[in-house]
């Protein structure tokens, strides 16, 4: 009989808020995050992101870093994040624990801004070797010392859901009692001209499956959960279990999502197996809901393929822009956010259901029985990823 | 066949790799997409941007680029009809 | 659809047992397969992998547009699973490298300047080969990327164990599939559980450490 993998910390820093408070609030009240760039140096001031208000400096005063500090954005988020994360948990003694990192983006943000005057102007030159997602990786595990097991996944908009999941085998098999996962991105012009040449980028704010849904906007956004091994989880409060996990390639494009979504399909199948459930078990699923045509069209289907009865779903990518690799992280804090508090947030943009499919999203905050939690993260490269969340009973 | 056709197989074959092809085995009315010359979603985008790039027409809805992408006869058509460059 | 109950029927938890099937070395212009050059060539990176792809002979159009990481990851998984007399669809992917998917980020970002390509875009992710060989031998199974300093053969072993362990796949995919600027380090292999002879991290090490001459 594999162990029990107890959630017993959390911490998210996102457009709706710096703190697991500030989120819960901003979700209950249907307060969103999107806005239009303000920080992001960028042309396309007509194009909503989720971005944090918060500069580099600021970010960086709270952590009171060296004025010579090489964090980039996505590090100083993931940093604020730990934080909270270990507070919330209460550890103090790094020795034995774990960390798996999610992240796409790297140090992009910087690289984008002085990588032309790399040759010629030594002053931001300690920037270089921030570039790569490990680096973000180390820079925040270096902060905390932790040194023990750490890895960066990057598999686009899946990483942080990858990490859950890694980090729930290391604990079930014996490797690790203690491990952190979660992920963290940031916005970059990178990022955000990349999408709007895929022709995927919403002018105006997300309406994940809606039938008017124009596309995504980017978020920015840093969240790690604290797992831990039952023994070591004992006199501590368990926010939820991560019950199951899946993850499928769904071989059909690099970017785009098969019609019959397959790979959404198999993961969500894997999920059920591994937590032992059956579909009619599962009381909420946050949805991957990007609002692109192509996913929620997709993804309908393959929810339709699983559950007869659809349960209650919503897409809190509405509340904060899709934020990438930290994804499937701050998706899973407002998972067990929706088991602690035993409510389900609202999809919000929703008008109208899409035609081929006519399912509705949950459109009000709404109190209700949650027990299981089905969590999804789809990302570029057919990597689909679904987690389940389950009460502590 | 205009300069224009023989242009748009050059730009064609160079922007989406089409690898050890050259201009004479486009046929100007052969289908680009599908079983044609095989071209997918993200080659459509491509197109997109050359057009823009090449002849200054901006298109803003990429279900249209099917329409006009269908043919090396329909984009040139297309282009003679919009071209800003 | 009814969802299979396993649980009843799971082996215990045990450390599988790992042999490698096949495996392949790219770098320095060679390719070696289980041990034996199978092709050289001297030419700089955009000439090698035209030339491994031709070497191959096999007809698969959509390569040309892959970017050189994308390449590699192809032509080394081909080389393997040209072996295998039949591909499982419940193969896992499990990848690692240290420079991500630097060299497409570079391409795209220049094209920044002036119009975003999104054919460049589209590769500025180290997990799209995992794609590109998902959709070329129709695997549906479980695929991670790793993004680690240097080649680290344990972090593939356990992974590589678990799935199987887990019966999560019945084959592993594993590779070390880095490319920095123009210099490419491939070591790929595919594993499956072994009742015989066992694969040691200290093996692995050796293959991917060894000259090739």
């Amino acid at each position: 009989m594999s162990r029990s993998v107890a959630v017993t910390g959390m911490g998210i820093f996102s457009a709706i808020g710096k703190n697991l408070e500030e989120n819960h609030r901003s979700l209950i009240h249907g307060k969103h995050g999107l806005s239009y760039p303000e920080i992001l140096e960028t042309v396309h001031q007509n194009l909503p992101i989720g971005e944090i208000k918060s500069t580099n400096s600021d970010l960086a005063d709270a952590l009171n870093l060296d004025k010579n500090h090489a964090f980039t954005r996505a590090a100083l988020l993931g940093t604020i994040a730990l934080k909270e994360a270990l507070q919330n948990a209460k550890i103090e003694d790094f020795i034995n624990i774990g960390f798996v990192n999610g992240n796409s983006v790297g140090g992009m943000d910087m690289t984008e801004r002085f990588y032309r005057e790399y040759e010629s102007n030594p002053a931001n030159r300690r920037f270089i070797q921030a570039q790569h997602p490990g680096f973000t990786t180390e820079q925040i595990a270096g902060y905390f010392g932790i040194d023990n097991y750490v890895t960066t996944i990057s598999t686009a908009c899946s990483s942080a859901a990858n990490a859950v999941m890694l980090g729930a085998r290391l604990i079930q098999s014996g490797r690790l009692d203690q491990v952190i996962v979660g992920g963290t991105d940031c916005l970059s012009r990178f990022t955000l001209n990349g999408f709007n040449s895929l022709m995927i980028y919403s002018e105006d704010f997300p309406k994940p499956f809606d039938s008017e849904r124009k596309g995504l906007n980017l978020g920015e956004a840093a969240a790690y959960l604290v797992l831990e091994s039952a023994d070591f989880a004992k006199n501590k409060e368990v926010l939820g279990y991560v019950s199951g996990y899946g993850n499928a390639n769904d071989a059909f494009h690099q970017t785009a999502s098969s019609e019959n979504g397959e790979g959404a399909y198999l993961a969500m199948q894997k999920a059920l197996e591994t937590a032992n459930l059956n579909p009619h078990h599962i009381d909420y699923i946050n949805a991957h809901g990007t609002a692109t045509q192509n996913n929620d069209l997709s993804e309908s289907r393959a929810l339709i393929r699983i559950f007869k009865e659809m349960p209650a779903f919503s897409s809190t990518k509405s509340f904060t822009g899709h934020t990438l690799a930290a994804a499937g992280a701050i998706e899973a804090v407002f998972s067990l956010l929706a088991i602690k508090h035993q409510q389900i947030y609202p999809n919000l943009n929703f008008n109208s259901a899409i035609s081929d499919t006519r399912l509705r999203p949950v459109t009000e905050l709404k109190s209700t029985k949650i027990q299981h939690v089905l969590s999804n993260s789809f990302g570029f490269g057919g990597n689909c990823t679904s987690l389940i969340f389950s009460k502590d009973e | 066949m205009t300069d224009l056709h023989t242009e748009l197989k050059a730009s064609i074959i160079e922007q989406l790799n089409l690898e050890d092809m050259e201009v004479s085995d486009i046929e100007n009315d052969e289908p680009l997409f599908g079983d044609g010359l095989g071209l997918d979603s993200i080659d459509a985008l491509e197109l997109i941007v050359l057009l823009e790039k090449d002849y200054g027409i901006k298109l803003t809805d990429p279900k249209k680029g099917r329409e006009i992408f269908e043919s090396i006869n329909k984009m040139a058509d297309f282009i003679e009809a919009n071209r800003t460059k | 659809m009814a969802v299979i109950w396993r649980w009843f029927l799971k082996k215990k938890d045990k450390m599988a047992n790992l042999s490698i099937d096949h495996w392949v070395r790219i770098k320095d212009g060679k390719i070696i397969a289980d041990g034996e050059v199978i092709f050289a060539s001297e030419a700089d990176i955009a000439s090698f992998l035209k030339a491994a792809f031709k070497f191959l002979n096999i007809k698969y159009p959509k390569f040309h547009k892959m970017d050189r990481l994308s390449k590699l990851g192809f032509i080394a998984s081909e080389t393997v699973m040209k072996e295998e007399a039949e591909i499982s669809e419940d193969t896992a992917l499990v990848f690692s490298n240290n420079s991500s998917s630097l060299a497409s980020d570079q391409n795209y970002q220049e094209s920044i300047k002036n119009f975003p390509s999104p054919s460049l875009f589209v590769y500025t992710l180290p997990n799209i080969v995992l794609g590109e060989i998902s959709i070329r031998f129709g695997l549906k199974s479980e695929n991670v990327f790793f993004i680690e300093d240097e080649f680290n053969a344990k972090l593939l072993i356990d992974y590589s164990a678990q799935l199987i362990e887990s019966a999560k796949a019945n084959k592993v995919l594993c590779a070390w599939l880095n490319l920095h600027n123009v210099e490419y380090d491939v070591f790929l292999w595919l594993s499956s559980e072994s009742h015989k002879k066992e694969i040691t991290e200290e093996q692995i090490r050796k293959i991917y450490d060894a000259d090739y001459d």
